[in-house]
């Protein structure tokens, strides 16, 4: 573990919830809560749970785009929370991010050149004329021809658009992309386009991903490693193939029995969880999961269960199994 | 979507403003008031300033269209001249209102916080105070010259292009192009000033030109209270002064400036109102 390419070490977010005529904090959003992981150069490791479970926001926070409230995220050994602003733009090269919204996530008023020429600007590579060839270039990686360099965004498809938005993640080839869902607002044929540019681009630069999202089988296509989020927490953590075929934790449990199966005729038995994820204002005690699991004990209340290795490498947090 | 050219923003503004009739007025107006505060010197039949003694307080007619003033100097070509005092005065003072408006709510807005709190509070304070007055008493202090109005109108003027401002940073800080824009490592100067300010200017834009009215008001209210443009050099707001002294004998010193002001501010208006509704995507 001491050669990883990035660290998280016990990262917790509480967004102070404000209200009243002073703005008192009346509570915290407990988005995140010591969550632990790492990831290895090359590796892709999926980060699943369902919305609000906190994956959005940790992977911001590895990127020190939201400040967390404690804990320490390690990038090739340097703490980027403690490093200077002027550093951390430095170290930015190596590590990019990848958005859900491709509507969201280009300027509307900068044409595609600008838009993928900008990361050359900032780090000052190359004179406009090789950055202009650069960008051609990188358009090309992502099959987008360099007749859309004098182009806006609102011009291009969906798919098109985050390919653009990929195009400048990969510019200054970065040794991490934060994947923050970048597949569910596409349609499912263009989903398996920008999977397969997205594992072509990694063989190539060799660039780990930390693969965020809540659709299993992607993940289960894509990653080498994967962590469940339940409520702010890592609930299970091990390789694709351990978690996929042996779930331990009922709640990845249900979550896997949840995804459609191709074939009609296969029965599976769906686990179906009760009520509703608890406010993240105010978690409950114990497991966090205890409110809603099928096996949950008496104990489930009292003891806040720790991330435990179950075999080489699969970690799992339940007192229970 | 696809297949839309790079202008098609700008082709479905063009159409929508110019389906607006008032607005298309509105904007030919303006557009006649630039060419006639351009070219005033070859459309004016008479020097503004010369004296002629022995024509004074003539009525409208053929040779002075609107007639000649106490010193007999002729209404029409003062009246020309008069529109560079507007327009400059308009365009300047404005021009400083959006400065000091787009920095102090981008701002604000951008970084939010106590920074916030402290400039909107001072955005606040501004405007609890009556502008006019607020002009005034500091015209009082000064020498009252067309430079010194432009300013003060300027930076009594920007509170409400800062508000602006700020309301949009504070929805398009959230975008997600800001955000991969500090993944890339751009400055928080940077964003703001090429990534959020061009999304942010429709807004300031409209303003801007319904602005432009009001500050050509407040140029002529001050030069008719003898506080701004000072005579002989011609604008509309001290030719109403001298309507003012002869109104018994000459209604035409007092109605034609009067009317120029009128159609000038009213162009404005409607040219901003049309940009507004143009711009609003809600309005088909």
């Amino acid at each position: 573990m001491v050669n990883s390419l990035l660290e998280v070490q016990d990262l917790r977010k509480h967004f102070p919830v404000r209200a009243g005529v002073f703005s008192r904090v009346m509570g915290h959003i407990r988005a995140v809560n010591d969550v632990t992981f790492s990831i290895e150069p090359g590796e892709v490791f999926g980060l699943v749970g369902e919305s609000g479970c906190g994956k959005t926001t940790t992977g911001k926070m590895v990127l020190r785009l939201i400040k967390p409230t404690s804990g320490k995220v390690i990038f090739e050994g340097i703490d980027i929370m403690s490093i200077s602003g002027e550093d951390m733009r430095r170290l930015r090269r190596k590590m990019q991010i990848i958005f859900q919204d491709p509507y969201a996530s280009l300027n509307p008023r900068m044409t595609v050149g600008s838009i993928v020429s900008e990361p050359f600007h900032i780090h000052k590579i190359g004179n406009p004329h090789e950055r202009l060839g650069m960008s051609v270039e990188l358009l090309a990686k992502v099959g987008i021809g360099s007749d859309s360099l004098n182009r806006y965004p609102h011009e291009f498809s969906g798919g098109q658009r985050q390919r653009i938005g990929i195009a400048r993640a990969i510019a200054l080839k970065p040794k991490l992309i934060v994947c923050d869902e970048p597949l569910s607002a596409l349609d499912v044929s263009i989903q398996a386009q920008v999977t397969n540019l997205l594992m072509d681009l990694r063989a190539e630069q060799n660039m780990a991903y930390l693969f965020i999202s809540h659709d299993l089988s992607v993940v289960e296509h894509m990653c080498d490693r994967v962590a469940v989020m339940y409520l702010g927490k890592i609930v299970e953590e091990g390789s694709s193939y351990d978690v996929y075929s042996n779930p331990i934790h009922p709640y990845t449990e249900a979550l896997l029995s949840a995804t459609p199966q191709a074939d009609p005729k296969s029965t599976q038995n769906r686990i179906l969880l009760k009520g509703d994820v608890p406010s993240p204002m105010n978690p409950p005690d114990g497991c966090v999961f205890h409110t809603r699991c099928p096996i949950a004990t008496f104990d489930c209340k009292k003891i806040t269960p720790q991330l435990e290795a179950r075999e080489p490498g699969h970690r799992v947090a339940c007192i229970v199994k | 979507m696809i297949n839309g050219s790079s202008r098609s923003y700008a082709r479905i503004f063009i159409n929508k403003f110019s389906r607006d009739h008032l607005a298309v007025a509105g904007g030919v107006i303006v557009i006649v008031l630039f060419i006639v505060a351009i070219f005033a010197p070859f459309l004016a039949p008479y020097d503004p300033a010369m004296i002629n003694t022995k024509n004074i307080l003539a009525e409208p007619s053929l040779s002075h269209l609107c007639g000649t003033d106490d010193l007999g100097r002729d209404v029409f070509s003062r009246m020309l001249y008069g529109a560079r005092i507007s327009l400059t005065v308009g365009f300047v003072a404005i021009g400083i209102a959006i400065l000091i408006g787009v920095i102090i709510g981008a701002s604000a807005g951008y970084f939010g916080g106590w920074v916030d709190d402290v400039l909107m509070r001072f955005v606040d304070l501004m405007l609890t105070i009556p502008t006019f007055f607020l002009i005034l008493a500091v015209i009082a202090f000064m020498e009252p010259s067309i430079y010194n109005i432009m300013v003060v109108i300027g930076i009594t003027g920007w509170m409400s292009v800062a508000r602006l401002v700020r309301a949009e940073f504070l929805s398009l800080k959230t975008h997600e192009f800001v955000a991969a824009a500090k993944a890339l490592g751009v400055s928080n100067i940077m964003i703001i000033i090429k990534h959020i300010l061009p999304n942010s200017m429709s807004p300031v834009l409209v303003s801007a030109t319904l602005g432009i009215g009001g500050a050509i008001l407040t140029e002529s209210a001050l030069s008719f209270l003898g506080i701004g443009v000072q005579p002989p050099t011609p604008s509309w707001g001290n030719m109403l002064t001298l309507g003012k002294d002869n109104i018994e004998f000459a209604w035409w010193l007092s109605v034609y400036p009067g009317l120029a002001i009128f159609i000038t501010v009213m162009g404005y208006n409607l040219l901003g109102e049309g940009i507004r509704d143009a711009l609003d995507p809600r309005i088909n």
